[in-house]
């Protein structure tokens, strides 16, 4: 069935199966591969994608649910030249080794840094326990998203 | 500017991470090929028994579907015989009858394997079609643990009489002599539970055939992929030459992924079936129940020792449950339990064997430090209870028993059969027990908190000391090129799996060329197409392997850029200056790097080598114990390894906290439990719990450098497993001294809340 919906600000119209996930939608109807699916379960928060600004997870949204909404996925938050002070940040801090589970905390810590961009390291930890990464152990993924937070007060937006 | 030995020891920001952190890495599962079909595997759900038909057809018939293959016809494109995937290390003939078929024909042994597989336009049409296949089984009791497998009542393999596929044992000295007398003795059982890598990139096979040339390609390759190109040109029936595997940004290895594994040749033989590329992407419930398993075993082990804790012998049985087949690498845990359980220790009289028994449960593979993990935790476990009986500090009871420098090259238990011997290179073991009890102000901290209740919780610190095997031989091969324009490309056999290869390599490179690291244009790594013949990561070996290999194509280039040179500049090639990309004559005279090589040069390097670099270090932790609930909280864990040279800080640092990090998951966490029909119970993430932000907190790596390996050019040692060795036996006893006053004595892994409870329990209730 037909879906139209916006990605990464540009509108997207795609015929669907009414089972195909978000995720599905995303990474093989609309070639934007940089979400990542690493259960289909919703446990790994590898497929975390923002839609109208909350952190989802793509696989367990059907792309049908998005009729309208907002979607914006990793390759929305970067750009073509350089590093976002969040990317810039991880990369910084060696927050990623196989980069597997990147996009989704990537995502994740943008949606948490826009809301709440004098979080503590507490607070990163709790937001950041939906998304598992197995290569990192975590201590410099929080390191990395307490670093990028600077970029996030007053105006800045991350940007 | 000169920029000799600049960037190794450096912490450069990764070269990977820009594509990564922007999603733009490219894992198999992004690719995609005109016309491609999808494929879904039948999985069986009978943990033993005998095939007794499989109907294809109401399958066929949908909509959709392209191709149902079953093992009839794998047979009847191979001989009538089914290929096996055969072991790719320690490949003893006596493995051989119990190597896994690429599909079942006539019997299932594990939950999972491979039945059938559905050829469909897309992979949601391919799962469902999986449905429609009718499938009748007869089910055969199932042996569902070791101790089961070695009364060899049920056999998975009828012909070969017995489920034991090998014993190996580990020798040094006179055991017997040693026990014969010894003024102390204590015997003790342990055991660890079965888990596994989960690299978080599920696995994934695209294929494609040419019909045309005869030529195959592989993309989602890892790990061996040269290895795994000879297993399925034999499989195949087609020349290595025509084959190339290809290396995407991998997800994660840690010992699993890349293995060859019965899809690797399911899948490029659905390409030639239907004429067709096809992809197959397996889902987190397969992975857990497909992917290889690791760390069940179990052991009886007995320690002498002079009343002052010098220790005189270790010996004992430790039994390893294998799972359903022997796969490629499925002997390396179970064997390196018995040659490693003296550790860094001087034990100088060995004797321990080990089982390795079959059972039908999914096949085991190795997973990051196989058989350290387990056999550390046995090893440190035994010495707390040693120090206690014998009235030693714990620190003193492993300072008196520490491999001396002086004694180096000290020389471990030989193993047999095939009578592999090992040694120790070199290092100082006692400096990194300093530094490790410096760091966790192990002093100060055992006063005021060992075995303390305090708040309600008990507190315990426990400290252990580990060495780390790395850089497995044969060989390993690099290719560089000096390109037209003076930029340098490098080509690698080593293989990729998220540890930061093409950074690594581009330091070395550039250190070695004596050139800015910015004037390397890429570090191409894995595919059999980039050099003569590749090895990969498995055993810590990159570094040292790949680093070394890229020091010799290096020294091979200058030469021939000082030849090119002197024959440009009129001088002799030795007197030629490589700097500042500038080849320069005595005189003055000089030519640019990229003017040699109007044709770009390509050289091949090569490393050889036979013997193990010895990375060591020391592990501590303070816990507390909520006797409640048998909660346990960690306060501080410390993990401080010698590596002879690191290559660089951020990366070394980053896979030492993260390797200790799993192996609190396997401490803790992780468990892959079956029920007594040989069903897997924890199938998704949601059963099988691993490590996330909030649980462990604060972890801290030191690396030093002090003790150079003398058995390569870059003086370094392989690491990288160093950080998940310790951390059974640490957690363990950590417990164990927090509940000294309760009597409490960890045996078992994982040390789950609700077991932990029950110690507390029974402890009590003593």
């Amino acid at each position: 069935m037909p879906v139209k919906f916006e990605v990464n600000g540009k509108p997207v119209e795609v015929d669907v199966e009414p089972r195909l996930t978000l995720a599905d939608c995303l990474r093989h109807h609309l070639r934007l591969t940089g979400t990542h699916v690493g259960c289909e379960h919703g446990v790994c928060g590898a497929c975390t994608v923002l839609v109208d600004g909350a952190a989802v997870r793509s696989c367990l949204m059907l792309a049908v649910q998005a009729e309208g909404a907002k979607v914006t996925t990793v390759e929305g938050l970067s750009r073509d030249e350089g590093l976002t002070p969040l990317q810039a940040s991880f990369r910084k801090h060696h927050a990623l080794q196989c980069g597997f589970c990147t996009p989704g905390m990537i995502t994740t810590a943008h949606a948490l840094l826009s809301e709440e961009p004098d979080c503590d390291a507490d607070r990163v930890r709790e937001v950041l326990s939906g998304n598992i990464c197995r290569c990192t152990g975590y201590v410099s993924i929080v390191e990395a998203v307490l670093d990028a937070r600077a970029a996030y007060k007053g105006d800045r937006k991350g940007a | 500017m000169r920029t000799v030995n600049s960037f190794v020891g450096q912490p450069i920001e990764r070269l990977e991470d820009l594509r990564l952190v922007r999603g733009r890495g490219q894992y198999v599962d992004d690719l995609a090929r005109k016309g491609m079909l999808y494929a879904a595997v039948l999985r069986s759900s009978v943990s033993h028994g005998r095939v007794r038909s499989i109907d294809t057809s109401a399958a066929k018939a949908l909509p959709g579907v392209h191709a149902i293959i079953t093992a009839a016809d794998i047979a009847a494109a191979s001989g009538n015989k089914i290929p096996v995937v055969p072991m790719r290390l320690q490949p003893m003939p006596e493995f051989a009858p119990f190597a896994q078929p690429v599909m079942a024909r006539d019997k299932v042994r594990y939950v999972g394997e491979a039945l059938a597989m559905v050829l469909a336009d897309t992979a949601g049409i391919a799962e469902d079609a999986l449905g429609a296949i009718d499938i009748d089984i007869e089910p055969l009791p199932a042996v569902w643990n070791w101790k089961l497998a070695s009364e060899n009542e049920t056999l998975l393999f009828e012909d070969a009489g017995t489920n034991v596929t090998m014993k190996f044992r580990a020798a040094l000295g006179d055991a017997a002599a040693a026990f014969r007398g010894a003024p102390y003795t204590r015997r003790e059982h342990f055991s660890t539970q079965r888990h596994t890598a989960l690299p978080m990139e599920p696995r994934g096979v695209l294929a494609e055939w040419d019909a045309a040339q005869g030529r195959l390609t592989v993309w989602g390759a890892a790990k061996v992929l040269f290895a795994n190109r000879r297993i399925l040109a034999k499989q195949m029936g087609i020349a290595e030459a025509a084959i190339d595997m290809v290396e995407n940004d991998v997800g994660g290895g840690f010992g699993a992924r890349g293995e060859f594994y019965p899809e690797d040749f399911l899948i490029p033989f659905a390409a030639r079936h239907c004429g067709r590329p096809v992809k197959w992407t397996e889902d987190r419930r397969e992975h857990l129940m497909t992917v290889n398993h690791a760390r069940e075993a179990a052991c009886e082990v007995e320690i002498a020792c002079e009343r002052d804790g010098t220790i005189l012998g270790l010996r004992g049985h430790a039994f390893v449950d294998m799972g359903a087949y022997m796969r490629t690498n499925g002997a390396i845990g179970a064997r390196n339990i018995p040659q490693f359980m003296s550790g860094p220790y001087r034990i100088p009289n060995i004797d321990i064997d080990t089982t390795l028994l079959l059972t039908n449960k999914t096949p085991v593979g190795t997973y990051r430090g196989p058989g350290r993990f387990e056999t550390d935790f046995f090893r440190e476990r035994l010495f707390d209870m040693v120090a206690r009986d014998l009235g030693i500090d714990q620190v003193e009871f492993r300072r008196r028993n520490l491999v001396r420098e002086a004694e180096m090259p000290y020389t471990l238990a030989t193993i047999a059969p095939f009578e592999a011997k090992d040694e120790l290179d070199s290092g100082d073991y006692q400096v990194t027990l300093d530094r490790c009890l410096a760091e966790i102000g192990w002093v100060e901290k055992i006063t005021k908190l060992q075995g303390k209740l305090i708040d309600g919780r008990y507190h315990g610190l426990s400290v252990a000391c580990f060495i780390e095997g790395g850089a497995a031989g044969p060989k390993e091969t690099a290719r560089l090129v000096l390109e037209s324009d003076g930029t340098l490309t490098v080509y690698m056999g080593s293989s990729g799996v998220g540890q930061g290869l093409e950074t690594a390599f581009a330091q070395i490179a550039a250190d070695a060329m004596e050139m800015p690291m910015d004037r390397i244009n890429n570090v191409f790594h894995g595919s059999t197409a980039y050099v003569s013949d590749g090895y990969g990561a498995y055993h810590s070996r990159s570094i040292v392997m790949g680093g070394s290999a890229v020091v010799d194509a290096a020294t091979k280039l200058r030469e021939m850029m000082r030849a090119e040179a002197a024959r440009r500049l009129n001088c002799g090639a030795t007197e030629v200056v490589l700097a500042d990309g500038r080849a320069t004559a005595p005189g003055g005279k000089s030519v640019s790097w990229g003017e040699l090589a109007p044709e770009p040069i390509s050289v091949e390097g090569a490393f050889l080598n036979h013997k193990h670099t010895w990375a060591y270090g020391a592990h501590a932790a303070h816990i507390s114990v909520d006797p409640k609930t048998g909660h346990v909280a960690l306060h501080d864990y410390v993990a401080v390894e010698n590596c002879g040279r690191m290559i660089n800080p951020l990366m070394l640092k980053g896979q030492l906290v993260g390797a200790v990090v799993q192996g609190l998951g396997g401490a803790f966490l992780e468990h892959l439990i079956y029920d007594d029909h040989g069903q897997l119970l924890t199938g998704s993430l949601a059963d099988y719990m691993v490590p996330t932000a909030s649980d462990f907190p604060i972890i801290r790596g030191y690396v030093m450098e002090s003790h150079p390996s003398p058995l390569n050019p870059l003086g370094a040692k392989g690491a990288g497993e160093g950080g998940i060795i310790s951390v059974g036996g640490i957690i363990s006893n950590a417990i164990a001294n927090s509940l000294s006053s309760l009597g409490v004595e960890p045996r078992d892994l994982p040390l789950s809340p609700p077991r932990l409870w029950q110690l507390i329990q029974d402890a009590r209730n003593k």
